[in-house]
């Protein structure tokens, strides 16, 4: 890939001042950029050992789909924070989304189509106005997008006063909810294709794998991708170059928002229901998993391949601590010291100024 | 004349290898207002900052009243009796709190003031203040209801209720209208009278001729010029300032080619003359002017940054009117802005992708970046100015000034264009880049029209066909670059700018 690539081209050419000074710098660099992929590595290897049936494809399946629907919307994440931006409302988008299809299948009777259309076009509208917000209102991103995630927990009840919606249900005007949530809809969080093994890979680790690297590709490989982190990196130079740096800032809270409603179509595929208890870690999950993203191969800003890396690292570690019986309730110690390893990676020992926030 | 309240003798600063001050020695004598004049970068605020306290002097004395001083923080200076009033109003109040704290914050923010806040003693301190300064505000309100000159008054009120010594004042006038500008004077006016040596940092003729009793210039880091005395030479302090130290470069002004942009009766802003001006191709036009002449402002109303207030632009015969930079650019309109650290430069991007970013889609096919194609320009750009650099994919903070300076020319020589608009190309450039990037402004500029903005007499005579005189926002003066006399340009440069400021106070 070719951050680091680049990178490589500058340690090497690094001035070349006194000689320990140098070689110390190079140790640096090369911690800076393979530290994070090391710890990966390291973690694999002692849960191997020390785990019973951790190094099983079943188990490394079991990881990527823990990981599969907080991925995706880290992804989303990434693009906002590509443009110097922030969203928080991606966890509220994707419960909410989760609420609607469910809400379409089971109360309206629509079909999987109609749903997962809905689902879209709910994502992207929300995403166009939290962009508006910021670059026409001058909200600043935080807020803005807080206030929409307040916005959409509450939203997200009102239909069916709270409740979770389930066929069967009975809804506030007394009558009976008699829709289901269709077969096929059902397939993208239960399907799974052989691979290998019979049954082995989940559908929403296949979307994983493909989102990731479109989105990969779309911030690596294409001018528009090009365009957004000139953006994140120097907002008032981009626009001087004539870049239509408010139409790329919209548009990158639409695709957050689009991925968020994609992970919370998966999360009604799965549960089979719209759970009104459901999501609540995803966004920090997806927050934690795009900021330890900042500090895979040293990039020092958000990136596609650290997004997905880090959101494996997270979910490698806890699925590690759960198989070595450790109690449920040290997860977010786990993750949150790991974010803050990984935040003093990038910030500190990188000396490079990172984008967003 | 006054002892002097302040005398600094050889006093030295650095910043690594860059020499900001060289053995100032200066004195200043109470009673008096000294104006400190210098273009960007000449160190005066260097010097301010080190006598209120932000910078330490690498060497040398500064004494105050006799006595030695050595400030170690902004609070030391203010207690030894250097008050400084910054540039920018806001920094000086915080506007949500009333005036009272205002007035009184660094009381506050002194140990000694104890824990609670005690209102009505604040309120009655505050009005004390305002009524020895005769400050006609309520002091219970809150400062964002008042005007800026008021704002003004208040953070130099407060500066003043410490007894300064000296009173250090950073372009104060830089956002008041003349008649709050006029109110500020009065006040300068009494506090001379009462022995309080002031130092005043101005580019306004205006202001300069309306309050000096003494103009200080300086120049790279050292005093260039002191004038006093009956009658002050403005048009000397000024020279001083901008400096012109013949470098003969032997411009030969080429045949003109068509006219490219007619910029016919425009006002840039409502209270500005209107101005025609035509820009012709291989003809290499030098705006030059004071700061906030409105030379920046023209670069931008031709960039699609701001429409002008009145007056048209045709591009080519066709009428011009950008809403947006990327509209500019799509005309053939491009525009490298002055400060490139804020305007141009991408920090997180290499040399190559810095070059590229605003014609990205020339290097793309189906959107995606041939990254061969872009690196190959990438050096040919760099062979073409020569930029010195490891590769086409060094960092840009690995750089230089001057060689980061030439990329972001670089990004908008990679294209032809039409009207290339440069403003102040040689900022914080070192002579040798300098003199490379108006080799190649001049030799690039066959087909195209070039309007280059410069403050700096020497760097206009050394690339211009012809130089153009702002201020007021319009156009003062014009000369072919030929023979021509640098003190007429001078004259022009600093007379107009104060004749015009007098018939608007009037």
């Amino acid at each position: 890939m070719t951050l680091n690539e680049k990178d490589a081209t500058v340690a090497q050419e690094g001035k070349p001042a006194r000689k320990d000074g140098a070689q110390s710098r190079n140790a640096i660099d090369f911690a800076i950029r393979f530290g994070f992929i090391g710890l990966l590595v390291g973690l694999v290897i002692f849960f191997s050992l020390a785990a019973d049936g951790f190094s099983s494809p079943r188990s490394a399946v079991f990881i990527f789909q823990s990981v599969a629907i907080t991925g995706i919307l880290a992804l989303g994440v990434t693009f906002t924070l590509v443009v110097g931006g922030f969203d928080l409302s991606i966890g509220s988008v994707a419960t909410s989304s989760m609420m609607l299809s469910a809400y379409v299948m089971v109360v309206l009777e629509q079909s999987a189509f109609v749903a997962i259309v809905a689902c879209l076009v709910m994502g992207a509208v929300i995403g166009f106005i939290n962009g508006v917000l910021i670059v026409k209102t001058k909200v600043p991103d935080l807020l803005a997008t807080l206030g929409m995630m307040f916005l959409l927990v509450g939203l997200q009840r009102i239909p069916t006063e709270g409740r979770s919606i389930a066929t069967g249900m009975t809804l506030p005007d007394g009558s009976t909810a008699n829709g289901t949530f269709s077969p096929f809809f059902l397939q993208m969080g239960r399907h799974r294709f052989d691979l290998v093994l019979d049954n082995l890979l989940p559908i929403s680790v296949v979307f994983l794998l493909v989102i990731g690297v479109l989105v990969w590709v779309f911030l690596e490989l294409t001018r528009h991708g090009r365009l957004m982190y000139a953006i994140g990196s120097n907002e008032r130079a981009a626009s001087l170059t004539g870049t239509n740096v408010n139409a790329y800032k919209i548009v990158a809270y639409m695709f957050s928002g689009v991925l968020a409603s994609v992970g919370g179509m998966l999360l009604a595929a799965r549960l089979g229901r719209g759970d009104i208890a459901s999501g609540t870690n995803l966004l920090l999950d997806a927050v934690a998993a795009a900021l330890i993203g900042f500090a895979v191969l040293g990039a020092a800003k958000p990136n596609a391949f650290g997004t997905a890396m880090g959101a494996l690292f997270v979910g490698i570690l806890l699925q590690g601590l759960t198989m070595m019986n450790a109690p449920y309730y040290t997860q977010d110690f786990v993750k949150g010291a790991v974010l803050v390893v990984a935040l003093v990676f990038t910030f500190s020992l990188s000396g490079r100024k990172a984008g967003g926030h | 004349m006054h002892e002097a309240a302040c005398r600094i003798d050889r006093v030295e600063k650095a910043f690594g290898d860059n020499r900001v001050l060289k053995d100032i020695t200066l004195d200043l004598p109470a009673g008096t207002v000294t104006v400190l004049m210098g273009a960007n970068g000449a160190g005066k605020s260097t010097l301010v900052k080190i006598l209120s306290g932000v910078h330490s002097k690498d060497s040398g004395t500064i004494r105050l009243s006799g006595s030695e001083f050595r400030p170690e923080t902004p609070a030391d200076a203010i207690r030894a009796g250097i008050v400084t009033v910054h540039q920018n109003i806001n920094d000086g109040v915080i506007p949500d709190l009333d005036v009272a704290s205002n007035l009184m914050i660094d009381r506050l923010a002194e140990n000694s003031y104890g824990f609670l806040l005690k209102r009505s003693k604040l309120f009655k301190a505050a009005e004390d203040i305002a009524r020895r300064m005769d400050l006609p505000v309520n002091v219970r309100r809150p400062v964002s209801d008042y005007s800026i000159a008021d704002r003004q008054l208040i953070a130099i009120a407060r500066a003043l209720s410490h007894d300064p010594k000296l009173l250090i004042l950073d372009e104060p006038t830089s956002s008041l209208s003349a008649s709050e500008a006029e109110r500020l004077f009065s006040y300068i006016e009494r506090m001379r009278a009462e022995g309080v040596a002031v130092l005043y940092i101005s580019h306004r003729m205006s202001d300069i001729r309306r309050i000096a009793d003494r103009i200080v210039s300086m120049r790279d880091g050292e005093i260039s010029g002191v004038f006093e005395g009956e009658s002050l030479d403005y048009e000397g302090a000024v020279n001083a300032m901008l400096g012109h130290r013949m470098t003969d470069v032997g411009i030969v002004v080429p045949e003109q080619g068509k006219a490219v942009a007619e910029l016919k009766d425009i006002r840039l802003i409502p209270t500005a003359k209107s101005f025609s001006l035509t820009l012709r191709e291989n003809e290499i036009v030098v705006v030059t002017g004071l700061l906030g002449s409105g030379k920046t402002a023209l670069a931008q109303a031709l960039f699609g940054l701001h429409p002008v207030h009145a007056g048209s632009i045709r591009l080519d015969g066709q009428e011009f009117r950008p809403k947006s930079p990327g509209e500019a650019v799509a005309r053939g309109v491009f525009m490298s802005p002055k400060d490139r650290a804020n305007n141009a430069v991408i920090r997180d991007f290499d040399i190559t992708r810095n070059m590229t970013v605003p014609f990205l889609r020339r290097y793309a096919g189906l959107s995606f970046v041939n990254r061969g194609a872009e690196r190959a320009k990438a050096r040919e750009m760099i062979d073409a100015l020569s930029i010195v650099c490891q590769s086409e994919r060094d960092d840009i903070s690995t750089l230089s000034g001057g060689n980061q300076q030439k990329v972001m020319l670089a990004r908008w020589l990679a294209q032809r264009c039409r009207l290339l608009v440069l403003d102040e190309p040689f900022q914080g450039v070192d002579i040798r880049a300098r003199r490379d990037i108006g080799h190649k402004i001049r030799e690039t500029a066959g087909n195209r029209a070039t309007l280059v903005m410069v403050a700096e007499l020497d760097e206009a005579l050394e690339i211009a066909d012809r130089i153009i005189v702002f201020s007021e926002h319009a156009v003062v003066a014009e000369f072919r670059n030929e023979n021509v006399n640098p003190n007429d340009i001078l004259t022009a440069v600093a007379g107009f700018a104060a004749a015009n400021q007098t018939v608007q106070a009037a």
